[in-house]
């Protein structure tokens, strides 16, 4: 049911290395400072007009001191009961599906790398999708099975990858054939479930943000806590492994020790964020993409990709619930959409550049 | 003075006679399991009379093998036959050792196609009714790919057809989720096809797609001597005199053909148009002749054996042989990652 992509050879952004200004030992990069505040900005705005509409409209003023639980009680309810977990669901998700995906394609040096590579996705679904359809799903709840598969996946690429050492296309290999392993194991549970649970497991498989509460924002939101910083403060190792590995060696990083915690930062986000509302399509790969062109990087920065996925997230969800209010759209299939416009306008202008490969 | 000593003999792989007729004699083998085994087994002197003396058998065993058995065993040999060529084909023109037909917009657009037909045109769900529009869908599909990704300078490389083809799969696959989120039945139907399976095509359908699979092969082997010229890289390959944009051409239209005709018959199958290529390379070395002509014979020979395990495996009922092939394909493919270095081609 799902194509795998690799390529072995991608259009990299080629730049002249030139020396910059720095900060306190940090490069300063003005770019890509200016493309977090903007892009934080959007996303929160996003944010806030995802609490705003909806079937009772709230006035935008009224929405940013309803979080705080000042202003009538009625507006108060709406924003904080009714649609504050779905929005903060959404920005979560999207921060942690992309900052994975920026992280995993920096380890495997491919732009095209994103989680469903490493076997997260495939065994968060064949978890979730067997406890649909063998029943014991209601009893351990799907974000315990989402995660629980999702975390068992990744060990099983991990491990099976290893062999004095790992590398990241060895990685992208096994978790191929493990993706084919678990899909099968799912299209084969499809056909044997009744219809409605068939479709209950389809609604998942395609990311969703409905009917999300407090429940499934709590620990998305202390995981993500945790991990993005984690990110953040591996991503010096992260830009030398870039390098490749035997250039990371000389600098100095621990490239075993260094592609594991980042690997494990990367599955651990993504398997919280599936948890919470399934596999969201193209998130993990096109938000970093995104990112990395509008700071003009050679490599996807982190704290940019989280901020975009979020953007990405909420405005999708935002399309999905007022585009077609009426068919109650998933929001995996407005960020699916989304991407793939994306790519071929990137597809377009590379081909103008005459940089396409 | 010295004479210049005599130029050794052109090395020839001298396993070159045996692999073919081992090949050839083990899909032959396998083919007639196919007509034995199932829920029913019938004995293989009883396969051969029902083949060769309809007349003067029982003519339940005779219905079993010809009306049953035969088409599902001729599907297993024109669609891995198909889907290993295309796969061979693919790896030798982009040079990728993970190019797989999968990415080129077929399955997405017969997916697409069928769920299209069952919930919206209110297709009916009889397998070989939704065949033609799964063929449709993968032709528009791949057609799409291959002129999104040659739009603009350069022409159809490889890499910006995958790019247009994980677009367009993306595309496609949102929209599929939509309708069957959205209709019951179209998943219904969806979520069998999905699973890839040799028994929705009958005889009728079969024989009006072998001329179509004929022709693709034909194309197939006859574009191998180029990619051997391209294996050197397109600068060389031109300046031996090939021309790269024909041979492009030429290849891609053979892989939309095959693939598209085995995602329609089959539904979408991993791992055979992958794996069976670098399986046949191990035997034949770098030769493309070689391995395309190896892969003819060892790609059907893999599927079929698939499918008859699969009905083996649980009887009184089935499992679907894409299902078998993925998840025995998966283990084999992860040793195959281990142990040797796919990246090298």
């Amino acid at each position: 049911m799902s194509t795998v992509t690799v390529l072995k050879t991608a259009p990299g952004t080629g730049r002249r290395t030139r020396l910059r200004p720095s900060l306190l030992g940090l490069p300063l990069r003005p770019r890509l400072i200016a493309a977090c505040a903007v892009t934080a900005v959007a996303a929160f705005a996003m944010f806030c007009l995802g609490l705003a509409l909806g079937d009772y409209p709230v006035p935008l003023v009224d929405v940013v001191p309803a979080l705080w639980r000042s202003g009538a009680r009625g507006t108060v309810f709406i924003v904080h009961e009714v649609r504050l977990p779905r929005a903060l669901t959404g920005v979560l998700v999207g921060a942690a599906f992309a900052a994975s995906g920026a992280v995993l394609q920096a380890i495997t040096r491919n732009p095209l790398a994103s989680p469903d590579m490493v076997g997260i996705n495939a065994g968060a679904t064949t978890a979730v999708v067997a406890g649909i359809v063998l029943g014991f799903g209601d009893t351990l709840g799907t974000p315990t099975l989402g995660l629980a598969g999702g975390l068992l996946g990744a060990l099983a690429v991990y491990l099976l990858a290893w062999r004095r050492g790992s590398t990241g296309f060895r990685i992208v290999l096994v978790g191929i054939g493990v993706s084919w392993m678990c899909t099968s194991a799912t299209d084969y549970l499809l056909t044997r479930a009744k219809l409605h649970q068939a479709q209950e497991a389809v609604g998942w498989l395609v990311g969703n943000l409905n009917g999300r509460g407090w429940e499934a924002v709590r620990p998305l939101a202390v995981a993500v806590a945790v991990l993005l910083p984690a990110a953040l403060l591996l991503a010096g190792w992260n830009r030398n492994l870039q390098l490749g590995d035997d250039v990371a060696r000389g600098l100095g990083t621990p490239v075993q020790l260094a592609r594991g915690l980042l690997l494990l930062v990367s599955v651990a986000l993504v398997s919280f964020a599936t948890a919470a509302a399934g596999p969201v399509l193209f998130v993990s790969l096109a938000a970093p993409q995104i990112a990395q062109r509008l700071a003009r990087l050679s490599a996807p920065p982190v704290l940019l990709s989280a901020l975009t996925g979020a953007l990405l997230v909420s405005g999708s969800d935002l399309l999905a619930r007022h585009l077609l209010p009426d068919l109650d759209l998933p929001v995996g299939v407005v960020t699916g959409a989304i991407g793939a416009g994306f790519l071929l306008r990137l597809l377009v202008r590379s081909n103008r550049a005459g940089s396409g490969g | 003075m010295t004479p210049l000593p005599a130029p050794p003999p052109p090395a020839r792989p001298r396993r070159a006679a045996a692999y073919l007729p081992a090949a050839a004699l083990l899909l032959a083998v396998l083919c007639l399991l196919s007509l034995a085994f199932g829920s029913r087994a019938v004995p293989i002197g009883q396969v051969a009379d029902a083949l060769f003396d309809r007349a003067h058998v029982d003519p339940q065993i005779e219905a079993i093998v010809w009306s049953v058995r035969l088409p599902r065993t001729a599907t297993g040999l024109l669609v891995g036959a198909a889907l290993g060529l295309a796969g061979a084909l693919m790896q030798g023109l982009t040079r990728n050792p993970l190019a797989d037909p999968g990415l080129l917009g077929v399955s997405a657009g017969a997916s697409f196609a069928i769920v299209l037909a069952v919930a919206v045109f209110g297709a009916s769900t009889a397998p070989t009714n939704l065949i033609w529009y799964a063929f449709a869908g993968a032709l528009a599909g791949a057609v799409s790919v291959h002129l999104l990704g040659g739009l603009g300078r350069g022409g159809a490389t490889p890499v910006k057809t995958a790019l247009a083809g994980i677009a367009v799969t993306f595309l496609l696959g949102s929209f599929t989720s939509a309708l069957v989120l959205r209709f019951p039945l179209a998943l219904d139907r969806f979520r069998f096809w999905a699973a890839g399976s040799l028994t929705a095509a009958d005889a009728a359908t079969l024989w009006q797609v072998t001329p179509l699979l004929a022709a693709g092969a034909v194309l197939a082997l006859a574009t191998a001597p180029a990619l051997n010229s391209l294996a050197l890289g397109e600068d060389v390959a031109a300046a031996l005199g090939r021309r790269v944009g024909l041979i492009r051409l030429r290849a891609a239209l053979a892989i939309t053909v095959l693939a598209g005709t085995a995602v329609a018959l089959a539904g979408p199958i991993v791992f055979i148009g992958l794996v069976t290529p670098h399986l046949a390379r191990m035997v034949t070395g770098p030769d493309q002749r070689r391995i395309l002509a190896l892969t003819l014979l060892g790609a059907p020979s893999l599927l079929i054996a698939a499918d008859v395990l699969g009905r083996v495996v649980a009887r009184p009922e089935e499992i679907q042989a894409g299902i078998v092939v993925a998840f025995l394909g998966g283990p084999f493919f992860i040793a195959l990652a281990r142990r040797r270095r796919l990246a090298e081609m």
